[in-house]
């Protein structure tokens, strides 16, 4: 079974913040001199007086956005992972998160798909740096039905959070009736061999590997984690419940993201063996987003050969 | 002098103004030397501009210190937090006695400026540099939302070694901001220094004009001003409110240590404890006789 793909989810950030731009007049567009693509130039063309250009000066224009949040305005942030999450990370810090000021940090570029531009693009830390943030919610959607409605989320939630949106077109898992739920996981997929869990544009990959394990006999369970702080405890020790063996799986570091935060959860309220799938300890290349899935284990059928090794061993 | 003061400015206010920065810097060695530790030198050199803005020039409500249409205040080099709570505890925010719980565990007094913890901060800062990146998105907010304050930004001329001061001296100016109004605390030392041939084996941050040049290439209105003559810093600061479509800066020439004489000039006062011999003589100093070293007389 193959995923149909979705829209890309930097048009659903232009387009989604630009609609409630107009609902809502607090809301502004605060952009790192990358509108052009991050796809905040939608948002420019339908509020030219909401868009506000920064620059390339990332750090200012997180104390910029703090300062906007304290006049009651809400911004949102249009630049890339790297430069919203590692460059002014301590602006973000404490400018944001420890002020609780309400600012809505919502990069692209997630991931490995960045275009081709290698490793100062490519952040693999990016969810354990803002979970381990003390006051930053972190969420990542899982295809563009889900991120629509991440945003329109965001900009309701009052307070800081941290949204990863991807650049490319992926697959489209979630049909037009699916409800987010803030700090809530979700059953994608049923089974009782073993529980596969996952976050963001991996997760429609991972349905995918269940699919092709399917067909090996392996029946998986998969479980979607589009919010990673708060964690829903409940669901993964469920998921843990339920087949007694779990696997993580995410396009980033095994180190402290979702596989980190599964294994904490597990290890205080149900210890269970975890295996993560995801990047170890690596600076990824540039290169075409298919060859990065398979360099780095994360297309379907490398996750489905990975499920298959650790379930059976030789 | 007298000249110089500006309409409808007498000697007798010039006198207040003085007297409220002696009272800050009388608060800022009680409380420093109660909490056993804290930053001393900036807070002293702070102390005159910090008077003349709370006691002179920000619209503001100690009563309501969340009123929608108060001047914002942001204390960009947080390190002098003490200076600043000094300033607000005489001018009504909350009780001068407080300045007491400075440093200590459970304080609103936080050892730097927290906004969740104390009404009447503008922002949380601490770590250097951010602080005029905050203003400026507050004076864009303002002038997005209607909003007719002015917001003033403190640094220090340390501080100006940060590389985000410069993307916000890049940024502002695009947005032709002048109710952002920054002042630098020009007293020219840091924490410790660049060796080399001057006081005590260090040099000042900046080159003599060096900040005066960057400002203005940068595209900022450049306004100077004797930060320890209050009656100046309220002509200057009047004049920093009169917006020509540039924000501004205004450099203050100040002394680290500033009213107790053995700790002017020199960098290692920055934040030091104080022996109870030196507490003594620095009251004496400031004029305010103890016979006390413990506590927090008064």
């Amino acid at each position: 079974m193959t995923l149909p793909l979705g829209r890309p989810m930097r048009e659903i950030f232009g387009e989604t913040v630009a609609e409630l731009a107009t609902e809502d007049p607090r809301i502004v567009m605060l952009d790192g001199d990358l509108g052009s693509s991050t796809r905040a130039d939608i948002f420019e063309k339908a509020h030219p007086d909401k868009y506000l250009q920064m620059g390339i000066a990332e750090q200012n224009m997180m104390g910029v956005a703090a300062g906007l949040a304290t006049m009651g305005l809400i911004p949102f942030i249009s630049t890339f992972v790297s430069f919203a999450v590692v460059r002014p990370l301590d602006q973000v810090r404490l400018l944001i998160a420890q002020t609780g000021l309400n600012v809505k940090i919502t990069p692209g570029y997630a991931g490995l798909f960045t275009g081709q531009t290698g490793m100062s693009h490519i952040i693999v830390d990016d969810i354990s740096i803002m979970r381990a943030m003390p006051g930053m919610v972190t969420v990542s959607p899982a295809d563009d039905v889900e991120a629509r409605q991440v945003l329109r989320w965001a900009a309701a939630y009052e307070g800081p959070c941290y949204v990863r949106l991807v650049r490319d077109a992926t697959q489209r898992l979630f049909g037009d009736d699916y409800e987010f739920m803030f700090g809530r996981a979700v059953t994608v997929r049923t089974g009782s061999d073993v529980t596969l869990i996952s976050t963001g544009t991996q997760t429609p990959r991972v349905v995918e590997a269940a699919e092709l394990l399917a067909a090996d006999g392996i029946d998986a369970h998969v479980i979607h984690v589009p919010t990673l702080k708060p964690l829903d405890v409940g669901a993964i020790v469920a998921g843990a419940e339920r087949t007694g063996r779990v696997i993580t799986v995410e396009e980033h570091t095994i180190i402290g993201g979702l596989g980190g935060a599964v294994a904490e959860t597990l290890s205080e309220h149900r210890p269970t063996t975890v295996n993560r799938i995801g990047l170890r300890d690596v600076y990824p290349e540039s290169g075409p987003n298919d060859a990065l899935l398979d360099m780095y284990g994360l297309s379907a059928a490398r996750v489905a050969e990975q499920v298959r090794a650790i379930l059976r061993p030789t | 002098m007298s000249e110089s003061l500006p309409a409808g400015f007498d000697v007798g206010e010039t006198d207040r103004l003085r007297e409220v920065g002696r009272r800050i810097r009388v608060e800022v060695i009680r409380a420093v030397n109660h909490a056993r530790a804290g930053h001393i030198g900036g807070p002293l050199s702070a102390a005159d501009i910090l008077a003349v803005l709370y006691f002179h020039i920000l619209r503001i409500r100690p009563e309501e210190p969340t009123w929608p249409d108060r001047d914002r205040f942001i204390l960009s080099k947080g390190h002098s937090s003490i200076a600043l709570y000094a300033a607000m505890a005489l001018r009504g925010y909350f009780p001068v006695e407080e300045l007491s719980t400075f440093d200590a565990a459970h304080s609103r007094l936080q050892g730097h400026p927290d906004m969740t913890r104390l009404p009447g901060l503008d922002m949380s800062t601490g770590s250097l540099g951010m602080g005029l990146s905050a203003g400026m998105g507050i004076a864009l907010g303002a002038r997005l939302t209607g909003n007719a304050c002015r917001t003033y930004v403190m640094l220090g001329d340390g501080e100006c070694q940060e590389g985000e001061v410069w993307e916000a001296a890049m940024a502002a100016p695009r947005y032709g901001l002048d109710s952002l109004i920054a002042i630098v605390d020009h007293n020219r030392l840091q924490q410790y220094g660049w060796p080399g041939d001057g006081p005590d084996g260090r040099i000042p941050p900046q080159q003599p004009g060096e900040l005066v040049a960057k400002w203005s290439a940068f595209g900022w209105r450049v306004l100077e001003v004797d930060g320890h003559d209050p009656a100046e810093i309220v002509r200057v600061l009047e004049e920093a409110g009169r917006g020509d479509g540039r924000p501004v800066v205004v450099i203050a020439y100040t002394v680290k240590g500033k009213g107790v004489s053995f700790m002017e000039g020199h960098y290692f006062w920055h934040t030091r404890a104080i022996k109870p011999e030196e507490f003594a003589q620095a009251m004496a100093e400031l004029g305010e006789p103890t016979t006390s070293t413990g506590g927090v007389p008064r």
